[in-house]
């Protein structure tokens, strides 16, 4: 694809890049015990934890970088930390 | 939550900050403030280089990165500009500690001094991190970087943290905050409020670097929870140059803090120096007198 | 209509012209009656624009960038340490291709410090991307804007300008100049419409980082339009000439060529001096001629070659000097008449604002047709 003038890109292409690769430890979301407070969602640096159709949440793990900062700030501790099987 | 996948959309996933990174939470939050009629003007530096490699950009704003130590004469320019065409996008800055602290202190003392209606966010991860963990004048006392390291004879980083704060409130800035990722809806607050403010606006926002600092990816919240505990981060505002809002705790012991860093590890191995421990505990006690932060126990007789 | 007025004056009044939106200086001797009068005219609205009171000539080029970025047509002027300041963000900004018109009062590089004419400022920034015209006289530096605006903003281009002209030997000194009406500057230069530029609506990334796979094709890209700035600036000049009856369509201006045996090369003000050399000259029967070189970057090798084919002997002056190699115009004009034939040298002159007599430039032709060149002319050799 042809440079765009002066090192200039549209929104979007970032999205390309799945950094759900990078990860060692992965997330299991436990809805039974959400509150849906929503602190999972407000502090993934990713921005790749989204609202379920029921209110409860979920990792989108194309882009989870598996950091664990959400099972961190988890008040119910209902968001598990697991070394993945690769 | 229309709100947070606002956030997601503005500043997308697929960038390439380390993961638990402070600065790319301080990002998603950021726009979630502004909104989508914004402007931001970066700096050279982590935030920069991990959101915009061509062309995989994570910006879903206009963005322009210069160099390292213009944004604020960037935003300058964008802010006359906007003005003559009559436009409403609110121009942010943001820049890490370095870029702001140190190389852009020209610049943004210029703009300040002019009065641009602008707001200017640094994150402020305590040290040059995108070029391997480098002092800055925002790192604090004692800590071990690549250019103050611990050593034989140096317990680390011998300066003081610059207090730009005060520096931009000097120079007539109407409000000037400074705030946490730990506490994000402060954050977020704090930066609707700047970008409503008329005249030049000013944030520095703690966002711990695990990477840096040497702890565990999934604690950089709880990491900068324990800064404002301990007194040796202070979440405030000034309003017109006087200190209102600060955020009070019931204060833990600096050690709390420096034991669960590398970057502080030599002052526990291969022995404890308290000496520069006290020292660092004296800081905070002394941020902790100025500013008023301890929760104030009631005595039984009132 | 012929006016009497200060260089720096008529420049400012075409700028003026030119309706910039953001103005961002910072003042420095010999460009400050620029600025100054910029100033006035906006304190009076008569510019309708933004004029920044930077804090440093760094922050002057970093404004003006983010006000293109945005949309803006800018405009700024500086000088020596003013523009060494600016490094950094000449390189940025020709890199992100905003089409910034940037006014250079030239003088000496320090140290030793010096506020007196020499070309080393602009000249040392020839690897940057910026076009760069050198003005003979205060009518070519106020001309020399409008078509710079215009060939900068060319979506083709996108590239910044230095419109050179001499600080002090133009800057102060009062010629005739004829200014051109509002209405006729709009006419020649339409209202800047940006290729792209910091929108909400339509958000873009600006100045993201290139890794390896993509720099170098960027920087190819930047080298291609610099070349294209050559013929846009042809037709501009043509354009102008056209308008305003003064032709600019050549980058180069032969002066008594026809017949020339030995021309001397020269940029800005000097070739007026050179040209009433020449007819002396010419007087008593030698064959000399002037080549004027008016636009440095891009490089007119090309057209430099084509004009002195006839010559044997080529005297390139510099106001310059590359320390440890030489002058740069002579280096690149001796690289662009390779396997001419002709004898070509080099002589360093006038720097730091000694002064130039058409007696030195009678001498140089006597050194150059002696084969005695790639020198420093007129040093005081009682004091080294």
């Amino acid at each position: 694809m042809a440079l765009r003038v002066g090192c200039v890109a549209p929104p979007g292409r970032a999205l390309e890049n799945k950094t759900g690769a990078w990860r060692v430890f992965k997330p299991t979301f436990e809805p039974e015990k959400c509150t849906k407070c929503g602190m999972c969602a407000m502090v993934c640096p990713e921005g790749c934890v989204h609202e379920t159709e029921e209110g409860t949440f979920e990792p989108d793990l194309d882009y989870c970088k598996g950091c664990g900062i959400c099972a961190e700030v988890c008040p119910k501790k209902c968001i598990r930390m697991e070394k993945e099987e690769k | 939550m229309a709100e947070v996948e606002q956030g997601c959309a503005l500043f997308s996933a697929g960038h390439r900050a380390c993961g638990g990174c402070g600065p790319a939470l301080a990002a998603r939050l950021l726009l979630k403030a502004t909104g989508k009629n914004v402007i931001i003007a970066a700096a050279t530096g982590c935030m920069e280089v991990f959101s915009t490699p061509y062309p995989e950009t994570a910006w879903g704003v206009p963005w322009i990165h210069s160099l390292f130590e213009n944004p604020a004469a960037v935003a300058s320019g964008i802010e006359a500009s906007l003005k003559r065409q009559g436009r409403s996008e609110k121009v942010v800055c943001i820049g890490g500690d370095g870029a702001t602290l140190d190389i852009g202190m020209l610049c943004i003392s210029g703009a300040f001094e002019r009065g641009h209606d602008i707001t200017y966010v640094c994150y402020d991860n305590e040290a040059y991190m995108n070029t391997g963990i480098q002092r800055s004048g925002a790192t604090p006392y004692g800590a071990s970087t690549t250019t103050s390291p611990a050593g034989k004879c140096s317990p680390g980083n011998v300066h003081q943290k610059k207090d730009m704060p005060a520096i931009l409130a000097a120079h007539g800035a109407p409000y000037v905050a400074t705030a946490s990722i730990a506490y994000p809806n402060d954050f977020v607050q704090k930066v609707e409020r700047a970008i409503n403010t008329p005249g030049p606006c000013y944030i520095q926002v703690h966002t711990p670097c695990c990477t840096g600092w040497g702890f565990e990816s999934g604690e950089t919240l709880a990491m900068g929870k324990l800064a404002i505990e301990t007194g040796l981060w202070v979440n405030y505002e000034m309003v017109d140059g006087a200190v209102e809002k600060v955020k009070k705790v019931k204060r833990k012991p600096v050690e709390e803090y420096l034991s669960k860093q590398k970057r502080f590890r030599h002052l526990f191995k291969p022995a404890r120096r308290d000496d520069e421990i006290a020292k660092i505990q004296a800081i905070a006690d002394a941020n902790a007198e100025r500013f008023g932060i301890d929760i104030k126990r009631k005595e039984p007789s009132e | 209509m012929l006016e009497f007025m200060e260089g720096s004056h008529a420049v400012a009044e075409i700028v003026k012209r030119c309706r910039p939106q953001v103005i961002a200086a910072y003042p420095i001797t010999p460009q400050t009656h620029i600025v100054e009068d910029l100033a006035q005219m906006v304190a009076n609205c008569e510019i309708d624009a933004e004029y920044i009171t930077v804090e440093s000539e760094f922050s002057a080029l970093s404004a003006c960038l983010g006000a293109s970025a945005a949309g803006s047509r800018v405009y700024s002027a500086t000088t020596s340490q003013g523009l060494a300041l600016m490094f950094e963000v000449c390189f940025n900004v020709a890199g992100m291709r905003q089409p910034i018109v940037m006014t250079i009062a030239n003088r000496s590089l320090g140290a030793p410090l010096s506020i007196w004419n020499d070309q080393q400022d602009s000249i040392s920034l020839r690897d940057s991307g910026w076009l760069q015209f050198y003005a003979e006289d205060n009518q070519e530096a106020a001309d020399l804007h409008m078509i710079a605006y215009r060939v900068c903003e060319d979506h083709d281009i996108l590239l910044p300008a230095f419109v050179c002209f001499d600080g002090f030997i133009l800057s102060h000194t009062y010629e005739p100049v004829s200014l051109p009406t509002q209405e006729e500057v709009d006419a020649y230069l339409p209202a800047f419409n940006p290729y792209q530029r910091l929108d909400a609506e339509a958000p873009l990334s600006f100045g993201m980082y290139a890794t390896p796979e993509y720099y170098m094709e960027f920087r190819y890209e930047v080298d291609r339009a610099m070349h294209r700035a050559g013929e846009a600036f042809a037709k501009a000049g043509r354009a102008f000439g056209e308008q305003f009856g003064r032709d600019y369509s050549d980058p180069v201006e032969g002066y008594r060529l026809e017949d020339a045996e030995t021309v001397l090369v020269a940029m800005g003000s000097i070739c007026g001096t050179i040209k009433d050399a020449v007819d002396e000259m010419r007087e008593h029967g030698r064959k000399v001629g002037l080549l004027k070189i008016r636009m440095f970057r891009p490089f007119p090798a090309r057209e430099i070659a084509d004009a002195l084919e006839g010559a044997s002997t080529v005297a390139v002056l510099d106001r310059n000097i590359s320390l440890g190699c030489g002058g740069a115009v002579g280096t690149e004009v001796k690289a662009a008449l390779q396997g001419s034939g002709a004898a070509v040298y080099d002589y360093i002159i006038a720097l730091g604002g000694r002064d130039v007599r058409k007696r030195d430039i009678a001498a140089v032709v006597d050194l150059a047709e002696k084969g005695k060149g790639d020198m420093f002319y007129g040093l005081r050799t009682e004091v080294l």
